[in-house]
């Protein structure tokens, strides 16, 4: 095991693919000096041909990205923020997402794409928001979203073998948490769930930065005998139902917790699933945390308020629980 | 550039294989022997002939909802594009693309496309992997009027030039973007001038002259295999057919162009005008020309017969294909 944070660990993770297969390629706006800090250094190492900045042009760049996968390279696209992909909609969702189904089974399309999300603070609606929800209802794209540095690596490192299209989410204020990344060769599969910590009493499904919020809580919630199961999807697309629904068959209770907002949130598609497939495990309805359904707002105060962050997700433990 | 002959012949063999394929479709359609939207580009095949005969077979193309031209100008079989058309299983797509949406990848065709603009950064993505696979291959996107005022041609042709990418921008500027005349809601009479704008050549060439398409076509290519990066080719062209087969259905008795200019472009059609350049160079006679044409229609009623013959899709093929 080695020590290191988020942002080395996706660092780690882009180093060796791009040295084991020299297909790979690195596109994105500032990849060279590297705005979150992942991609520095890669240019030096790589060269010009394979680090690439591109203008800010996500329609031209994240569709070269496209189609330079369906032509045989396999590129790594950083767009940055997240809601900066609603520029790109269409070589997303129409393009990249729909070309392999349309041409019956024709097209490959491996592209990568990372891109940072959530509510940093005071960064305002248009730099804040969880915008994979957007994209779950899109059938040909899978999306992973790591909440420690191990799962960042090891889902990268598999998003970017995957031979379809993934968006890899990575949430802003992830970035300096450190944590144990197994040496070696580390994949993580995408479409299995993991359970963060086991537990009796109720299951926490929590994605993204909602996982280390709920670790928290559980902790603090075991100093009053509560014991919470933290089970973190890691990929919502595909998405691990068996395990998801095996720890609900154990503790008969569950919230999700999901950064986005309410509204059609990844949350709101978990709890339907676990309606659907996991009534009869229920002793009580499942209960969604997740941000209010206005943008996410500038002032410290308001955003505090709208973003669901640890108080949330104890009081709806606690509720579920009656304790 | 002198071409030859047989490259002439060619050419006017694929204008011809586009035309009769084109008139079986709309045909068809007219029919409801098809489902759906059918575009067709009769009047316009020398563009897509003259660019398609300068590319080889390990280049690529991406297309457009107006692209049975585009693909079968880069070798695509006509009986699988029929069969696609009727939504059928040995069609190249076995059934979930359509009209819209047919791609051979073996013979480089990345797609015909339903967004419009879409294949222009995907082209110049294709272009990329050229480069970064260390090949000369080269990429042309097709595209019409209307899409050279969607932001991804602007994106393409700037990040294109930046890298110096291989890839052809051939725009068929046909007068219309459905039903709206393109001069109305383009800021430029000339898209071809937009390539000052991004540092790369634009140049003009009559859409309806298969010789004048081909060498202007052929440059292109080869500055782009020269690693000498894009060109901006505008086709002028027309459209004979509405913009879709039974357009009145989408706009009744609406009226957005004269008959008179439709008969003037007819009279301006780039098949007959290659048979008289043909025949005034002594290269071919009217014989050879309607030997082209009956071998033509003799396939295009083959590649009826087989869309027909072809199965439809099991309804358990629906979840196919999604992902790798
Ligand atoms: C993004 C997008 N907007 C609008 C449409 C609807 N539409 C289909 S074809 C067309 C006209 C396109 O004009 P042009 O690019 O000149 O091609 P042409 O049809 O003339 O061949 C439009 C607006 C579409 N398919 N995609």
């Amino acid at each position: 095991m080695a020590l290191m944070t988020f942002i080395q660990a996706i660092q780690e993770a882009l180093i060796e693919e791009m040295e084991r297969d020299p297909l790979t390629f690195l596109m994105g706006e500032d990849v060279v000096l590297a705005v979150f800090g992942a991609t520095r250094g890669l240019y030096e190492r790589f060269g010009p041909m394979r680090v690439r900045n591109t203008p800010i042009s996500e329609i031209g760049f994240v569709g070269a990205a496209v189609g330079a996968a369906m032509a045989g390279a396999r590129p790594i696209c950083e767009v940055e923020f997240a809601s900066f992909f609603y520029c790109a909609f269409d070589q997303v969702c129409n393009q990249a997402a729909k070309l392999r189904y349309m041409s019956g089974g024709q097209a490959k399309i491996p592209v990568t794409f990372r891109a940072v999300y959530g509510s940093a603070g005071s960064a305002a609606a248009q730099h804040s928001e969880t915008v994979y929800s957007q994209f779950l209802n899109v059938p040909g794209l899978k999306l992973a979203v790591p909440s420690d540095p191990a799962d960042a690596k090891g889902l990268l490192k598999s998003a970017i073998r995957d031979d379809n299209p993934v968006i890899v989410f990575e949430h802003v204020g992830l970035g300096g948490l450190r944590g144990e990344v197994p040496e070696g060769e580390h994949l993580v599969a995408l479409g299995q769930a993991a359970i963060k910590r086991p537990g009796t009493d109720i299951t926490a499904i929590a994605i993204g930065a909602m996982v280390s919020r709920t670790l928290a809580v559980a902790e603090k919630l075991a100093a009053d005998g509560i014991s919470v199961e933290v089970v973190d999807p890691r990929t919502l697309m595909p998405l691990d139902e068996e395990t998801l629904l095996a720890s609900v068959a154990k503790t008969s209770r569950v919230i999700v917790a999901d950064e986005a907002h309410l509204r059609g949130s990844a949350a709101s598609e978990i709890a339907a699933i676990i309606a659907e497939k996991g009534f009869d495990l229920l002793d009580a309805p499942v209960k969604r945390v997740a941000s209010l359904d206005v943008p996410v707002p500038f002032s410290p105060v308001l955003e505090q308020r709208a973003v669901a962050r640890e108080a949330a997700i104890e009081s709806a433990i606690r509720e579920l629980l009656g304790a | 550039m002198e071409i030859e002959r047989d490259k002439l012949l060619a050419m006017y063999r694929t204008m011809r294989r586009i035309r009769c394929f084109e008139e079986r479709v709309r045909d068809l359609s007219i029919a409801n022997e098809i489902p759906g939207f059918v575009h067709v580009s009769i009047g316009e095949e020398a563009s897509a002939t003259g660019v398609g005969a300068a590319l080889r077979l390990t280049d690529r193309i991406t297309s457009t909802h107006r692209g049975h031209g585009h693909l079968i100008a880069k070798g695509g079989r006509l009986d699988r594009m029929m069969a696609e058309i009727f939504g059928r299983r040995g069609g190249y797509c076995k059934g979930k693309g359509g009209s819209m949406h047919i791609a051979d990848f073996a013979l480089g065709i990345l797609g015909a496309n339903g967004i419009v603009g879409a294949g222009l950064p995907i082209a110049t993505g294709s272009a990329l992997a050229a480069v970064i696979q260390g090949r000369d291959d080269v990429t042309v996107s097709f595209f019409g009027d209307g899409a050279a005022n969607e932001g991804a041609f602007h994106e393409s042709l700037n990040l294109a030039a930046i890298w110096k990418l291989p890839v052809v921008f051939a725009c068929e500027n046909n007068g219309f973007g459905e039903f709206t005349p393109a001069q109305t809601v383009t800021s430029v009479a000339d898209i071809a001038v937009r390539a000052q704008a991004y540092g790369i050549p634009g140049q003009i060439v009559d859409g309806n002259d298969v010789v004048a398409v081909h060498q202007a076509a052929a440059e292109a290519v080869a500055r782009a295999r020269r690693g000498e990066g894009p060109t901006l080719i505008e086709c002028k062209t027309y459209r004979w057919e509405g913009h879709v087969v039974g357009e009145h259905a989408m706009i009744g008795t609406g009226q957005y162009r004269e008959r008179a200019e439709i008969e003037q472009w007819r009279a301006r059609c780039p098949i007959a005008r290659m048979e008289k350049w043909l025949t005034e160079r002594g290269l071919a006679t009217a014989d050879v020309f309607e030997a082209v044409a009956g071998e033509v229609r003799a396939e295009v009623e083959a590649a009826v017969e087989f869309a027909r013959a072809s199965e439809s899709p099991d309804p358990k093929e629906v979840a196919e294909d999604l992902f790798v």
